[in-house]
């Protein structure tokens, strides 16, 4: 259990984390989020007793981290592949830090096996790559078998086998009755691996909630909708039926509606008395990246703006759709709102979204840096 | 074939802003005019100490010239750090990628480098001289005497040429480090120590940097050294082959090996 | 378009790439899969002609890449993050890359804008963030305005604005027309991005399709059900020679059949309906299947805490929106 309470941390004028409070349970992988910039490495590092917070406390087991007896054994971090001496080899370096902590040195070949790298063991970790340092970071972290895990981007410079074992690694140490606190900017990465969801902006507690009702919270859900396309007649008749009975509907490019506002069973009814036969009814919930990227708008640093170029493209290519994702809805037939959907390039998704003024999102550029007409290649074509 | 022209611009955009270019130029002419000045100083203060046969062969171009045995090195830090940093910051990918004809590349780096190499040195000679034998008093000798212009062109020369050795060095072994590690003792003490052993001193003369700097001297045995049994041109000539060979050694690494 | 004719490259005795050959067309994205140690960063890089292939060539519009005049014009690359020198500030890196193909300089301020990265033009490099070198990175990719670009990773060290921006970009760059060249180890990621896939193992190639195809041939499809008439709508499935599969939670699997098909016979035999969705793998699940025996550094799960990757559940079918 860690617990951070009225958890402040200023640099100079700046302050970086305000009046931080969470817990973080057993038993369950929470995820840490927040865009760049917004305090969370300045949090874990005062979990880890890095840093002095400014106010407030957080401890791990009631304890703050300075004063826990044997560390090491009670809790284990991975905060940067790259904090490892590079001239030893793996194995003399996860020695070292168990001499440290009283670890017997069978331990150390122990979670070299765990991570994969018996193999390498004994040679120096300077000519190691990316994924095989975070390997050997989550090694130095699992040394000493502890209770409280805390992990900031741990798959990065990992192969799609790594993230993987990384995942079901965090979710068997959370079922195990650990505790496990996972940063990540791969969202969905994240909404496969946390149960719960701590969310910062600007150093700031944004939301504390399980991940399927921080999702529900900050988007809708929609049902996918076909009917026979040989009997272009029942598609709009369906249609009316729906959104006589309050739905809205709009049409995707494949010619399947899209419904929100109303459950399943009650498209299935409404089909059913309009005499209308179903070809697909299916479910679908909005990702996490959606309903993210909605409650953190407005915290983002460094933020890109568009490329002038997008804007020259053609707003829809027919027979082009994403593959393995669900086909994008025609945005210029329906306004666009309630769910993700990867926009088409040069839109901004969420400019009209419900119960939002049809701000600038974080894609659009400012206004005054959209080119009145789209000239995209004037810089080096006339050079070529 | 990019132009060589935007390649040329390029590499001197490149040149021009790091910090390294600066700081290892004004070391270099700072370094090579203030010990030249201060020699110079001491031995008029002191000539009258000296031995029959120094006074007799007392070289006073070459004195001036003393502080480059300790200048130079930093000529050897900027062309090492010219080529080297490329590979160090792995911006050699990026580089080859927009330029990926490796002649073109590497040679028009060496030119915008060696141009400015040469400038500095010339800069740094003629500033040398003329301190020097203004601190010399009455055993200065003039621009206008004979082989003194030669000896004062050719120090500003043998700067360029240990610059540009230096470029070629860590083309080959592509690492600044590495490049460092082995020319900085070379030039400082490895080639001064040899030069003083008998026997090994015959081949210690070969140096570049012991071949180079005879242009540097108008009296040939000055301050009672052994003669060298070449020229100061065939000197500098034999310095130029060394030069040419790292350059060589350098493009065929660039050439042959994987970025 | 690039194209890569029996690419291969060894190192002594170990061979990286292995007879590679393959097309990287305009207009969509085309992502490159493969395990570590699969040889795609060598692959990219001798398609940069960084690296000299042992045998075999790379063609890019037909020509090799050393015959290109100013090939920041013709295909960007971004590499890695870390290819730039820190002592200098991303302007003037930048600015270097531009004059050497003679790109305009306003050009430089348009891209470092592109990127988000104004602000801090001026700044030396070296104390640049990963993500901010990334950005760096991608604004030395686009310089140019090639048709060609190819990012190696370029997600890593992005926050999610970042990730979504760069995604949208790619796919805004394939809708123009140009040819985008995209390597990365995010399946997920990947699943949202790419159109079509390359997928390499030990250095040769397994597959070169479709993302749909491609998940169709590595994974199970099936049609889920529910339904208030459950034990009805079982029956009749099996009366009409379906395989139905009770998945738990009310819920009904049938193997080889389409929602059309389904649907009619519900609607023939007044069945209601509350879902009726086909379902795919996702791209994860078919990359494991693929690659299983081309991994490297197996993590294996003999301790307590291991956990072998064991296609299960939580990694399985998910629902192809979600």
């Amino acid at each position: 259990m860690i617990e951070a309470v009225g958890l402040t941390k200023r640099y100079g004028a700046k302050t970086a984390v305000y009046n931080l409070s969470f817990q973080v349970r057993p038993g369950v992988v929470t995820g840490f989020l927040g865009p760049n910039g917004s305090g969370k490495s300045t949090t874990m590092r005062m979990i880890l007793g890095l840093d002095r917070p400014s106010a407030g406390h957080v401890t791990i087991g009631g304890h703050p981290f300075r004063q826990l007896p044997n560390a090491p054994r009670q809790v284990g971090a991975l905060l940067d592949a790259k904090a490892v001496h590079g001239g030893r080899s793996a194995r003399s370096h996860l020695l070292s830090l168990a001499q440290l902590a009283g670890i017997p040195a069978q331990r150390v070949d122990e979670v070299l096996g765990v991570v994969g790298l018996q193999d390498v063991a004994k040679r120096r970790s300077k000519g190691f790559s990316l994924g095989m340092g975070q390997r050997l970071g989550i090694a130095a972290a699992l040394l000493g078998d502890p209770q409280v895990l805390l992990f900031d981007e741990p798959v990065n410079g990992l192969d799609p086998e790594g993230i993987l074992w990384v995942r079901n690694l965090m979710k068997k140490l959370a079922a195990e009755g650990r505790t496990v606190f996972v940063s990540s900017h791969l969202m969905s990465e994240m909404a496969l691996t946390a149960d719960h969801l701590i969310v910062i902006g600007r150093g700031q507690l944004l939301a504390d909630m399980s991940v399927t009702d921080f999702i529900s919270a900050n988007s809708a859900d929609f049902a996918r909708v076909r009917t026979p396309h040989t009997e272009p007649g029942q598609r709009e008749k369906l249609t009316a039926a729906l959104m006589e009975a309050g739905g809205q509907v709009m049409s995707e490019p494949d010619g399947a509606l899209r419904v929100t506002g109303l459950p399943l069973p009650r498209i299935s009814d409404l089909a059913h008395d309009a005499d209308v036969r179903l070809w697909e009814l299916s479910p679908h919930q909005a990702s996490l990246e959606e309903a993210y990227m909605r409650l953190t708008q407005g915290a983002v640093d460094y933020r890109s703006t568009d490329d002038r170029l997008a804007h020259l493209q053609p707003p829809q290519q027919p027979g082009h759709q994403g593959y393995g994702m669900p086909p994008q809805p025609v945005v210029q037939d329906v306004p666009q709102q309630g769910w993700y959907a990867p926009p088409p390039p040069g839109q901004n998704p969420y400019a009209g979204a419900p119960g939002q003024q049809p701000v600038p999102g974080p894609y659009a550029p400012p206004a005054a840096q959209q080119p009145a007409a789209p000239q995209p290649s004037d810089t080096t074509k006339d050079a070529r | 074939m990019a132009a060589v022209s935007a390649v040329l611009q390029s590499e001197w955009t490149k040149i021009r802003t790091v910090s390294s270019t600066v700081w290892t130029l004004a070391s270099a002419l700072i370094v090579t005019v203030a010990i030249g000045a201060a020699l110079s100083a001491v031995f008029n203060s002191t000539f009258d100490d000296l031995s029959e046969v120094e006074r007799a062969t007392f070289d006073p171009t070459l004195v001036s010239f003393f502080g480059m045995t300790l200048g130079q090195l930093a000529m050897v830090v900027f062309g090492v750090l010219v080529v080297g940093t490329e590979y160090s910051s792995g911006m050699i990918r990026t580089s080859l990628a927009a330029v990926p004809q490796r002649a073109t590349f590497l040679f028009s780096k060496i030119t915008v480098a060696g141009g400015l190499a040469f400038a500095v040195g010339l800069a740094t000679s003629f500033l040398s001289f003329f301190l020097g034998q203004a601190l010399l008093g009455e055993h200065r000798a003039s621009i206008g005497d004979d082989n003194v212009l030669r000896a004062v062109i050719g120090g500003g020369l043998y700067m360029g040429l240990i610059a540009l050795f230096s470029m070629g060095v860590a083309a080959m072994l592509r690492s600044s480090m590495l490049s460092l590690g082995i020319l900085m003792p070379f030039f400082f003490l490895v080639s001064q120590i040899l030069a003083a052993v008998p026997k090994v001193k015959e081949v210690a003369r070969y140096f570049p940097d012991q071949a180079g700097s005879k242009i540097m001297q108008v009296v040939p045995d000055a301050m009672n050294t052994e003669e060298a049994p070449y020229g100061p041109w065939a000197g500098l000539g034999i310095m130029v082959l060394w030069v040419v060979a790292a350059l060589a050694g350098g493009y065929l690494v660039m050439k042959k090996r994987d970025a | 378009m690039i194209e890569l004719e029996g690419l291969t490259k060894r190192y002594g005795a170990k061979t990286a790439v292995d007879h590679l050959s393959f097309q990287v067309r305009p207009g969509v994205i085309t992502g490159f899969l493969g395990p570590n140690g699969a040889g795609k960063s060598t692959t990219m890089r001798m398609m940069l002609d960084l690296d000299n292939p042992t045998s075999g060539t790379v063609r890019i519009d037909g020509k090799h890449y050393r015959e290109l005049q100013e090939p920041l014009k013709y295909i960007g690359a971004l590499l890695d993050a870390k290819a730039m020198n820190g002592g200098r500030s991303a302007y003037n890196n930048l600015l270097c890359l531009a004059q050497s193909n003679r790109i305009p300089e306003r050009r430089v301020s348009e891209v470092l804008d592109l990127v988000g990265l104004t602000p801090v033009a001026r700044k030396k490099s070296k104390g640049f963030s990963l993500g901010m070198g990334q950005r760096l990175g991608i604004a030395s990719a686009l310089l140019g305005d090639p048709e060609i670009l190819m990012f190696d990773e370029p997600v890593n060290g992005l926050d999610p604005e970042g990730i979504h921006w760069i995604r949208n970009l790619m796919k805004a760059l394939a809708a123009e027309g140009r040819t985008i060249f995209v390597s990365s180890h995010l399946m997920s990621e990947m699943a949202l991005t790419a159109d079509h896939l390359i997928v390499i193992g030990q250095g040769k190639l397994l597959a070169d399709t479709t993302m749909a195809d491609f998940i169709q041939e590595n994974s199970r499809s099936y049609v889920r059900l529910r339904s208030p008439q459950q034990e009805r709508l079982r029956d009749l499935l099996h009366a009409h020679g379906f395989i139905a599969v009770e998945a738990g939670n009310g819920t009904i699997e049938v193997d080889g059949a389409t929602t059309e098909k389904l649907g009619e016979l519900a609607a023939e035999n007044g069945l209601v309906l509350h879902e009726l969705s086909s379902q795919r793998a996702s791209l994860e699940e078919a990359f494991m299947q693929m690659t299983a025996s081309a991994v490297e550094y197996h993590a294996h799960g003999t301790d307590v805490h291991g956990g072998a990757p064991a296609p299960g559940p939580q990694w399985g079918t998910t629902s192809q929106g979600a």
